[in-house]
């Protein structure tokens, strides 16, 4: 009975949850829904403490003050720029706990003076491949969080990255099928160090613009460890909710790799963008390059009726979203039409453009999907691109003969004039040099983000 | 429960997921992650109820470490969205 009562609001808990999901489809309903979930999670987690949990009171006390206090600190304080970092993090935790619930459940089972029959097949199952996932998710994001924060600054790849890969997975298994088959300590212990090394071994050689697609994964993976551990407790919540997320993560991860257009393999086994590159910029830049100044871009921007602005990850860099609201509210007072025009990829994790931009006061009904705002750009009189590269790269269009050929991009090339404000003529990720930037009807301002858009607003507000 | 009720289970969530996720706009997908993140969170349950196994203590200790980092993803996830998507308005 108490069972049935039990999953009865396990049920709401899910449906809440779900709705809430639901909510986020639309920017009106998004923040009810947000609350409707939290509402379904405060069900959830209720209905476990008053039927099923028998761990001391203490503990949990302790443990939600402790853990709550944390969250509500970081989700305060949080910079809106570092919300990569925070969301790595949170994969991270979320995987550690999997990881940690799993492990208990194999308790029993390797612990020789407890008189327990062993654990049911399907529930070892479970078990060992939550304990896989979980640690693999918690030590992976522990590296893209690293690698996010800048503390780990450079990317290793080491020789044989992918052979070294493959034997790790391999021992993994080995091991999996070991400890459902004779659990020990010894083994559990294996297990959780050989997993928590895949996930540094997988990581670590992925870089930068990759970023998005790792945090993606990792999401996903946080979810499905969940779910396993759902499987394991013979608990409908876990395994509903654990799914959402899994799923959630692995849509994000399709939409990501589309584009770039990228298999999902070669981002996650790490494998280069199209291997070694010829530096061909001297011979496309050479006496091409035509260098502006903020005065001159105010007097151009005063003559536009259209203004597109695309922002890339310079601009997150720079922090130079209230620059970029600043310069828009003073082209919209002028009279000039402004809209956003953001790539899927462009930032660090996806939506992180959207993000900023929305910090920044800018109405989300001005940031506009690379789909929509293409076939403006013959309309319209300047592109402004902030700390944007390879996402704007006009090589893309070729078929082949470079890393980013076939990734879908932004068409800025086509507006009458395109300002890219940049702080040198370095490469993108990519590793390799932007014709956009040569184009006769592009103008270079060398400038930091930030400190060039406040620049040209002086030159605006003085004109 | 059946392993294969609970596969059921599993499957249907995560074609629900799949067809809502995909309606997310893509200027919602950070506060996506970050709601995910807290749903995550849920493990929160799993620690809580998984205290039946093995050595008491042990399993005290462990349960323990599990709540703090479940309980910062639910209280952190909820709360750090909530504060995207009010930045997320129209204006006129």
């Amino acid at each position: 009975m108490t069972s049935s009562l039990t999953n009865i609001f396990y049920l709401i808990a899910s449906v809440l949850l779900i709705w809430g999901l639901k909510g986020l489809t639309h920017p009106r309903t998004a923040q009810r829904g947000n609350a409707m979930g939290a509402m379904g999670m405060f069900v959830a987690v209720l209905t476990a403490l008053v039927t099923e949990t028998d761990l001391h009171w203490g503990y949990i006390i302790a443990g939600v003050i402790i853990g709550g206090s944390i969250g509500t600190y970081l989700a305060l304080k949080i910079e809106m720029t570092a919300m990569p970092q925070l969301v790595a993090l949170f994969n991270g935790l979320g995987g550690g706990a999997s990881l940690i619930v799993a492990a208990i459940a194999m308790l029993p089972a390797i612990d020789a003076d407890f008189s327990a029959p062993g654990l049911l097949l399907p529930v070892a199952v479970a078990s060992v491949v939550s304990i896989v996932i979980g640690a693999v998710t918690l030590l992976g994001s522990l590296i893209a969080f690293l690698k996010l924060q800048r503390i780990l600054r450079k990317t290793v790849v080491l020789p044989g990255q992918q052979v070294i890969n493959g034997v790790m997975a391999a021992a993994v298994i080995v091991c999996m099928i070991t400890l459902i088959v004779h659990p020990s300590p010894e083994i559990l212990w294996g297990l959780i160090a050989l997993s928590a090394l895949l996930g540094v071994s997988l990581v670590i050689p992925i870089g930068g613009a990759d970023m998005p697609v790792v945090i993606a994964v990792l999401n996903s993976y946080s979810g499905l460890a969940a779910c396993g551990a759902g499987f394991v407790l013979n608990n409908n919540v876990l395994i509903i909710s654990g799914s959402l997320v899994g799923a959630s993560g692995m849509v994000l991860t399709r939409i990501m790799c589309r584009a770039m257009n990228r298999s999902f393999r070669n981002v996650i086994f790490g494998i280069s963008m199209g291997g070694k590159q010829v530096d061909q910029s001297d011979d496309i830049y050479q006496g091409k390059i035509k260098s502006t100044s903020a005065d001159e871009i105010a007097m151009i921007l005063e003559s536009a009726r259209r203004v597109v602005i695309a922002p890339g990850y310079g601009m997150a860099v720079s922090q130079a979203q209230h620059a970029v609201r600043e310069l828009t509210n003073l082209l919209e007072g002028k009279g000039i039409e402004v809209e956003f025009a953001i790539h899927p990829v462009a930032g660090r994790m996806p939506g992180h453009m959207n993000v900023l931009l929305a910090e920044a006061d800018i109405s989300y009904d001005k940031l506009k999907d690379m789909d929509d705002i293409n076939p403006t750009f013959a309309q319209t009189d300047v592109a402004i691109v902030i700390g944007a590269n390879d996402v704007v790269n006009p090589t893309a269009r070729k078929p082949s003969g470079s890393p980013i050929a076939g990734m879908p991009i932004l068409d800025v090339d086509q507006a009458a004039t395109v300002i890219v404000i940049k702080r040198s003529l370095s490469p993108g990720f990519a590793g390799i040099a932007n014709p956009l930037f040569a184009t006769d009807h592009t103008l270079m301002y060398f400038a930091d983000g930030k400190k060039g858009v406040n620049e040209i607003n002086t030159a605006l507000k003085e004109a | 429960m059946d392993i294969i009720m609970l596969l059921t289970i599993f499957v249907l969530a995560l074609m629900v997921g799949m067809e809502i996720i995909t309606k997310v706009p893509p200027t919602l997908h950070t506060p996506l992650m970050s709601g995910t993140n807290a749903i995550s969170g849920i493990i929160l349950v799993g620690a809580l109820t998984s205290a039946k196994f093995g050595n008491p203590v042990m399993t005290n200790i462990l349960g323990f470490t599990a709540i703090i980092l479940a309980t910062v993803n639910v209280v952190g996830g909820f709360l750090v969205t909530d504060r995207i998507l009010k930045m997320f308005r129209k204006r006129d």
